[in-house]
């Protein structure tokens, strides 16, 4: 069994920035945990075999650009999709835990 | 800001020994950024280096910078790195909005150069080889303004104000293994350490290397344990020290501050400090936390990247000197005594020095500006004088007006203070405010009469060989003359009177 308990899916939710409630908490817990066993099976079907960890299911590697300036977004371009702006900024609500 | 309760300096050296470790972010000077080809530039437009990529939008897909990747390379050999046959990249996941994409694109468990070493020389003349983790590819964060408040501190403010001109921007973290041994000086090996890694960058031309404007940046964690416990003890990392100076001083003062809490029998709090400069103290940021589990999985989007024998060999092949190699050879070319030279090398002037005889001055005048007067302004400014506003071109224009008798040294240092002022070059000074010196014998003459008018005396004790007797009337020659004689031909024609 998995060890996804309810104090880790609101530890996950915290991280995510999401608020969930009680009875979320309690189902997310139980998909979760399927989830994760589902996955374990892998494990087990490799047991024993010798497969190497890989992060991208195409081996490919080497895929530069070169250091060449392309054109950017001008300032009102970048800014049109924020939800608020000023100074040629994005305004974003007070950071309240640095510095 | 609480004052924290400070053991003095020696008694906690003599009660603790100090572990330090040390986190270097190098900004890369490449043109354009790590994953996408918005402009690499300090101090645009805010906004104006941003696309798809950098600001997240969705459906954008990153490309890696060629030319970070060689760069990064070259820093890990610089400093004796193995280089990765497979790097990847991982996400760092975290929500702040200094990065759009909640998360930081870097490396975690597969950097691209790891155990090195990097031998430096302190100040006293020791030396210490430093043993490297790991040097690992990321990109900068953008740059966040907090608005409102009444103490313009972040706790006060209403909003924050982004711009991600930086962000994207290549970085190589470069994270040492704890350094031991150092005792004492352990304050200066950090400052040391980081010179010589600036030096290295810029020797190897990859960044521009300014730590005013953030190029190299240092997070500082110090330690202490009680002499023979094998544990280490608890740390604290100091952020974002933008200075040597300021490096060496955040170290001497946690280790003051936390020599302090564990004689009390206090535990130290493993957290982020942030050093004040203007305070010259750290204060604590927040506590290790929750918060800082970021989740790092292998980046989906950016393929391994798996330089090849050939690469690594042929960037091995273009390194240039080692610093310590430099050292010794401008040492030998300009001629300076040990003592000289150290008193260079720790004032962090080797680059000022090599500027300015590259512009014509003699080494040792070079020397003697840099290390004396322009030491001595920056000094009374609270600036390292590699931040005053001035080239060594205009170092060497100066020095050679002295030399060509144009200024005496008071003129020479009032033209300094117009060119750092920003007037112009030493010769545009000049020219312009009339100050060269008063070599005219005519005016010489008429002003050594009327200093000998009152002071009949000085004729004879020349003749009588007491030549120490000529400096009042030089003095009051120079007092008539604003300090603009020539205090050298003052001299001469006053020998020439007497013996006339």
């Amino acid at each position: 069994m998995s060890e996804i308990t309810p104090d880790l899916v609101r530890h996950l939710a915290g991280l995510s920035r999401i608020l969930v409630t009680d009875e979320e908490v309690e189902r997310f817990t139980e998909q979760l945990s399927l989830i994760v066993d589902s996955v374990a099976k892998v494990n087990e079907a490799l047991a024993g075999v010798d497969v190497p960890a890989t992060s991208h299911p195409i081996p490919m590697a080497n895929v530069f650009r070169e250091d060449i300036v392309e054109p950017s977004l001008t300032q009102a371009e970048a800014l049109s999709g924020a939800p608020d702006s000023g100074e040629g900024r994005f305004r974003v609500a007070a950071i309240l835990d640095e510095e | 800001m609480a004052k924290d309760e400070l053991m003095n300096y020696e008694k906690a050296l003599e009660m603790f020994e100090v572990v330090i470790g040390l986190e270097v972010h190098v900004e890369l000077n490449t043109k354009t950024k790590m994953f996408c080809g918005c402009r690499n530039e300090f101090g645009d437009e805010p906004n104006t280096n941003v696309c798809p990529i950098c600001i997240a939008l969705p459906g954008a897909l990153p490309a890696v910078n060629r030319t970070a990747v060689e760069s990064s390379i070259s820093i890990g050999l610089a400093l004796g790195c193995e280089i990765a046959p497979n790097g990847r990249f991982a996400r760092k996941n975290y929500f702040y909005p200094d990065l759009a994409k909640n998360f930081q694109t870097s490396q975690y468990d597969e950097p691209i150069a790891f155990e090195g070493e990097l031998t430096v020389e302190l100040p006293s003349g020791s030396v210490h080889t430093v043993q490297i983790e790991r040097a690992h590819m990321e990109e900068d964060a953008g740059k966040l303004t907090h608005i409102g408040g009444s103490t313009g501190r972040i706790q006060g403010a209403e909003y924050s104000l982004v711009d991600y001109n930086r962000a994207g921007v290549p970085l190589v973290e470069i994270v040492t293994k704890p350094v031991y041994g150092a005792g004492t000086e352990a304050p200066e090996l950090a400052a040391a350490y980081v010179r010589s890694i600036r030096e290295i960058v810029k020797g190897l031309g990859v960044s521009d290397a300014k730590m005013e404007r953030g190029n190299v940046r240092c997070d500082a964690n110090v330690s202490l344990r009680p002499h023979g416990q094998e544990k280490l003890g608890t740390r604290t990392e100091t952020k974002n020290v933008n200075s040597l100076r300021s490096i060496e001083r955040a170290v001497r003062y946690e280790i003051q501050r936390q020599a302090a809490l564990l004689a009390k029998g206090t535990a130290i709090v493993q957290e982020t400090r942030h050093w004040h400069e203007d305070k010259g103290a750290t204060s604590a940021g927040r506590p290790k936390s929750d918060a800082d589990d970021y989740r790092y999985f292998p980046e989906p989007d950016l393929v391994p990247v798996q330089p090849s024998k050939e690469l690594i060999e042929s960037l091995r092949a273009k390194l240039p000197e080692k610093p310590g190699d430099r050292r010794k050879r401008v040492q030998a070319e300009w001629g300076f005594a040990d003592l000289e030279f150290r008193d260079v090398v720790n004032a962090d002037l080797l680059d000022q020095i090599e500027e300015t005889v590259n512009a014509g001055a003699k080494p040792q005048a070079a020397r003697k500006w840099w290390t004396g007067e322009l030491a001595r302004i920056a000094n009374s400014e609270n600036k390292d004088v590699t931040e005053l506003e001035i080239s060594g071109a205009h170092v060497a224009e100066l020095a050679q007006l002295v030399d060509a008798g144009k200024l005496n040294d008071r003129l020479a240092r009032e033209v300094l203070t117009y060119v750092l002022a920003g007037e112009g070059s030493p010769a545009e000074i000049v020219a312009a405010r009339g100050l060269e010196v008063v070599s005219d014998d005519g005016a010489l003459i008429a002003a050594i009469d009327a200093a000998l008018a009152k002071q009949p005396d000085v004729l004879d004790a020349i003749r009588e060989g007491r030549m120490q007797a000529a400096g009042a009337v030089i003095g009051a020659v120079m007092q008539a003359m604003k300090g603009s004689a020539d205090a050298g031909r003052v001299r001469e024609l006053l020998i020439q009177k007497a013996n006339a």
